[in-house]
C-alpha cells in the first residue's frame, strides 16, 4: 500500500483524530495525529492484515523551535508487505503525555525512555519510564532548544563557552 | 663510586637501590586497561600483533588492584567520572595516569556543546603523561609510555632528595 | 534439617569490565551462577552527538558521526552523506560512488574482524584476537593511504570525498583481497570448528525471529535468526544494485537457528561477501572523475526531512534529519543498530550462566559509542 492509501484507511477509521497528511517537503510521508488516539491507531497499524507494521524502525522526539509544541515521530515498516509509514504527534512543551507503544513493539521501550530523557515527554503506560542516558539526578532535558546546561554537576565543572 | 671502581670483575654490577627499583618498575608497567571509547581501539591495536605493547613489559590487567598505570583512553563523561575516581583510588601506590587522546586531555571535539562530557580527566585524577591525538597512533602511545619510563627512572623512592 | 534459605544476589558487571565491549553496566540478578534478570545501564559514553548535530553546520557533523560507531566510521559517514545528499538532491559522479562502496565494504570487513576477534577473546581464545587484528592492520594501512587516518577518517564528505585515492591504492587493495581469501580459511580452522568454541556458543542465547523483529534487532544478529533482511538488497542505496553478493542467513547447523554460533558464522561469511563486492567494485572502477566536483559550495538543504536507513556492520543505521532551510540542521537523530540489539539481552540472556551471558553479549556485537551517542 502507498502512504496515501494507508492515510485514507486511517481517516476512514479514526476520522477527525487524524489531523493532516504531510507529503511535501519530506521523503517519508507522514500522518499527524492527536496523542490520545495513538494506542488504538498503532494497534490497528500493527495488527491489520493490509498494513501489518511489525517493525518500528525509529521513534524520535523532536523540538522544532522554542515556541512550538514538541513532536514524537514514529517510522514504521512492514517486513511482510515491504511498505513504510510515518506517524507524528504533537504535545505541549510542558507536561506532554503520549500513550506508550512499548508493549506493542519492544524496541519502543528504550526509544521512549530516551525521548523522555532528552525532551521530558512522558509516555503513559510504559513499563519502566526512567532516564536512560543521563543519571537519575540530572536536571533538565538536554535536547530541548531552550535547554541551558548547568555550571557544575556533582562538583565537576561543565565548562561553558563564552560566545 | 670512587675507590670501588675497577676493583671487581666484569660480572658484578654496582648500582644504587633506587636505580634498581626504578629499572624494575619502568620495565614492567602493568597497565589498567581502561578503554572508554575510540582510543580504546587504538590501545588494543597497540597491544596487538603489529605494535606489541608487551615487549616493553606492559601487560594488560583488568583489575585496578593489580595495575600500576591507568591509561584513560577515551572520553570521560560525567556519569563515568565518579567511577574513574573510584577506580583510581583502588589502585595501589605507586600509580601513574596516562591521559590518552584529546577527549581525556581536555574534552576533545566535544568541548563546545558537550554538556555531559568532562573537559579533561585531570579534573578528577592527577595525570602524569598526556598523549595527544584523536585517536593517537599506537606509536604515539608507545612514546607516551617511553616518557613515563623516563619519568619513573628519575624517582627517588628510598633516598629522599629534593627533586 | 530445615531448608537453607537462599537469596538472589545482584551482581554488577561493569562499567569497567574487560568483556563488556566498552562502558556498559549490566545489573545481573543471579541465583548462584544462573542469571534470572539482566538490566543494562547505559549512558556512560553519552557524548551529546545529537546536540552537536543541532549546533554545527552539516559538514561539521561528519567527524562526529565517525566517532559514534568508531569501528565502522566509514559506514557512519557514508550513511550521513547519503541522507543529506538525498535531502539536497545531489547527483554523484560514478567514481565517487564506487570508491565509497570500496571503503564501506573494507570497513565492514574491519569491523567484523574486531567483532570476531573480541568474541573469541570473550569466550577465552586469544589467538583469533591476534590474527584478526593483524589483518585489520592491513586494512587500516589502506585507509591511511587514502585519508591519512587509521581509525576516524572524516573522509566521506557530503557530495564527494575528501581526497582522491593515491596511486598504488588499487594494487595494494587487490593484494589485500588475494591474501584475505586464504585468511578466512585460517579463521575457520582455529575458531569455527573448534570443539570448545562450539560447546560454548551453539544453542546458547537463541533469538527467535519474531522476538528479534519486535525488539528492533537488525543486521547480522537478525539474519542469524533466519530472517532474510539486508538493506543493501531490500532498499538498495548508492550503487549496491550493481553488485553480485549473497545475503548470509543463519541455518542452525551447529545447534539452533539464532544461537551465538550462528551470529558468529554469519559475520564470518559476510566478510567473504564484502571482499567479493570490493573486488567487483575495483574491477568496475571508472578511471577518471573528480571526487570533489559534486561537493556544494554551501550546504543548505531545502526545508524538509528524511529518514534514511543504511546497512551498518551492526544493523540498520538510520538518520532522521530535519532541515528548516538553514545551514545548521534542526534535528539529526541517529537510530543506532546496537541500541536496539542490546535491548534484547534480557530476553535471550535470562536463565543462562554468567559466562554464557558474556558469550551472548559478545555475539550481539555492540559498540557503546553508538548506543550512547
Amino acid at each position: 500500500m502507498t502512504e496515501r492509501e494507508i492515510y485514507s484507511a486511517l481517516t476512514a477509521r479514526f476520522g477527525e483524530k487524524i489531523l493532516e497528511f504531510q507529503d511535501s517537503e519530506t521523503a517519508n510521508p507522514a500522518a499527524v495525529v492527536i496523542p490520545a488516539v495513538l494506542g488504538e491507531l498503532m494497534t490497528y497499524l500493527k495488527d491489520s492484515e493490509d498494513t501489518l507494521f511489525d517493525s518500528l524502525m525509529c521513534l524520535s522526539g523532536n523540538d522544532p523551535g522554542a515556541e512550538e509544541p514538541l513532536e514524537v515521530v514514529y517510522h514504521l515498516y512492514s517486513m511482510m508487505h515491504a511498505h513504510h509509514f510515518t506517524v507524528k504527534t504533537r504535545v505541549p512543551r510542558e507536561n506532554g503525555h503520549v500513550p506508550s507503544v512499548a508493549l506493542l513493539w519492544r524496541t519502543a521501550d528504550w526509544h521512549e525512555r530516551e525521548a523522555y530523557d532528552m525532551y521530558g515527554i512522558v509516555f503513559d503506560g510504559h513499563p519502566d519510564l526512567k532516564r536512560i542516558l543521563l543519571e537519575e539526578d540530572w536536571e533538565g532535558h538536554p535536547l530541548r532548544k531552550d535547554y541551558v546546561a548547568a555550571e557544575t554537576y556533582r562538583g565537576m565543572t561543565i565548562a561553558k563557552v563564552k560566545e | 663510586m670512587g675507590s670501588l671502581t675497577h676493583k671487581f670483575n666484569d660480572n658484578i654490577l654496582i648500582t644504587s637501590l633506587d636505580k634498581l627499583i626504578n629499572w624494575a618498575r619502568s620495565g614492567s608497567e602493568w597497565y589498567f586497561q581502561f578503554g572508554l571509547a575510540c582510543c580504546a581501539i587504538e590501545m588494543m591495536s597497540t597491544a596487538a600483533a603489529r605494535h606489541d605493547l608487551e615487549r616493553f613489559g606492559a601487560m594488560p590487567r583488568s583489575s585496578p588492584r593489580q595495575a600500576d598505570i591507568m591509561i584513560v583512553a577515551g572520553t570521560v563523561t560525567l556519569k563515568m567520572a565518579t567511577r574513574v575516581k573510584r577506580l583510581y583510588e583502588q589502585m595501589a601506590e605507586p600509580k601513574y595516569v596516562i591521559s590518552m587522546g584529546s577527549c581525556a586531555n581536555s574534552g576533545g571535539p566535544y568541548w563546545q556543546h558537550g554538556y555531559h562530557v568532562l573537559k579533561g580527566v585531570d579534573q578528577i585524577v592527577p595525570v602524569d603523561i598526556y598523549v595527544p591525538g584523536c585517536p593517537p597512533r599506537p606509536e604515539a602511545l608507545l612514546e607516551g609510555l617511553m616518557h613515563l619510563q623516563d619519568k619513573i627512572r628519575e624517582e627517588h623512592t628510598l633516598a629522599k632528595k629534593a627533586s | 534439617m530445615s531448608r537453607l534459605h537462599a537469596e538472589e544476589m545482584i551482581l554488577n558487571m561493569g562499567p569497567q569490565h574487560p568483556s563488556t565491549h566498552g562502558v556498559l553496566r549490566l545489573k545481573l540478578t543471579t541465583d548462584g551462577e544462573i542469571v534470572s534478570n539482566i538490566e543494562p545501564v547505559i549512558g556512560y559514553l553519552h557524548r551529546c552527538f545529537e546536540k552537536h548535530g543541532e549546533n554545527l553546520e552539516y559538514q561539521m557533523v561528519t567527524p562526529f558521526t565517525d566517532r559514534c560507531d568508531y569501528l565502522a566510521a566509514m559506514n557512519n559517514a557514508h550513511a550521513y552523506a547519503i541522507a543529506v545528499e538525498k535531502l539536497m538532491g545531489i547527483e554523484l559522479p560514478e567514481r565517487v560512488e564506487y570508491l565509497r562502496v570500496i571503503f564501506a565494504e573494507l570497513q565492514r570487513i574491519a569491523s567484523h574482524l574486531v567483532a570476531i576477534g573480541t568474541f573469541g577473546l570473550d569466550v577465552g581464545a586469544i589467538t583469533p584476537f591476534i590474527y584478526c587484528w593483524r589483518d585489520r592492520e592491513t586494512i587500516l594501512d589502506l585507509f591511511e593511504m587514502a585519508s591519512g587516518a587509521r581509525l576516524l577518517y572524516n573522509y566521506i564528505w557530503i557530495g564527494g570525498l575528501a581526497h582522491d585515492i593515491p596511486p598504488g591504492f588499487v594494487e595494494k587493495t587487490y593484494e589485500f583481497l588475494d591474501m584475505f581469501d586464504a585468511r578466512i580459511a585460517e579463521y575457520n580452522q582455529i575458531l569455527t570448528g573448534n570443539k570448545i568454541f562450539i560447546e560454548r556458543t551453539a544453542d546458547v542465547g537463541v533469538l527467535p525471529p519474531e522476538v528479534a523483529i519486535n525488539y528492533g534487532v537488525t543486521g547480522p544478529s537478525l539474519r542469524a535468526s533466519g530472517v532474510d533482511f539486508d538493506l543493501r538488497r531490500k532498499e538498495p542505496y548508492s550503487i549496491y544494485d550493481r553488485f553480485d553478493f549473497k545475503v548470509i542467513i543463519g541455518d542452525g547447523r551447529m545447534g539452533t537457528v539464532g544461537d551465538c554460533w550462528d551470529r558468529y558464522y554469519v559475520r564470518m561469511l559476510e566478510m567473504a561477501e564484502s571482499a567479493r563486492i570490493v573486488r567487483q567494485a575495483l574491477d568496475q572502477l571508472p578511471a577518471d572523475g573528480d571526487v570533489k566536483s559534486a561537493i556544494p559550495k554551501r550546504i543548505r538543504p531545502p526545508k524538509g526531512e528524511i529518514y534514511f536507513r543504511y546497512e551498518n556492520p551492526r544493523g540498520e543505521l538510520g538518520y532522521y534529519i530535519v532541515s528548516n532551510g538553514k545551514n545548521i540542521p534542526t534535528r539529526v537523530k541517529m537510530r543506532s543498530p546496537a541500541f536496539s540489539n542490546l535491548s534484547v539481552i534480557n530476553e535471550i540472556g535470562r536463565g543462562w550462566m554468567i559466562s554464557d551471558v558474556i558469550a551472548i553479549l559478545g555475539s550481539l556485537d555492540i559498540v557503546l559509542g553508538e548506543i550512547d551517542r
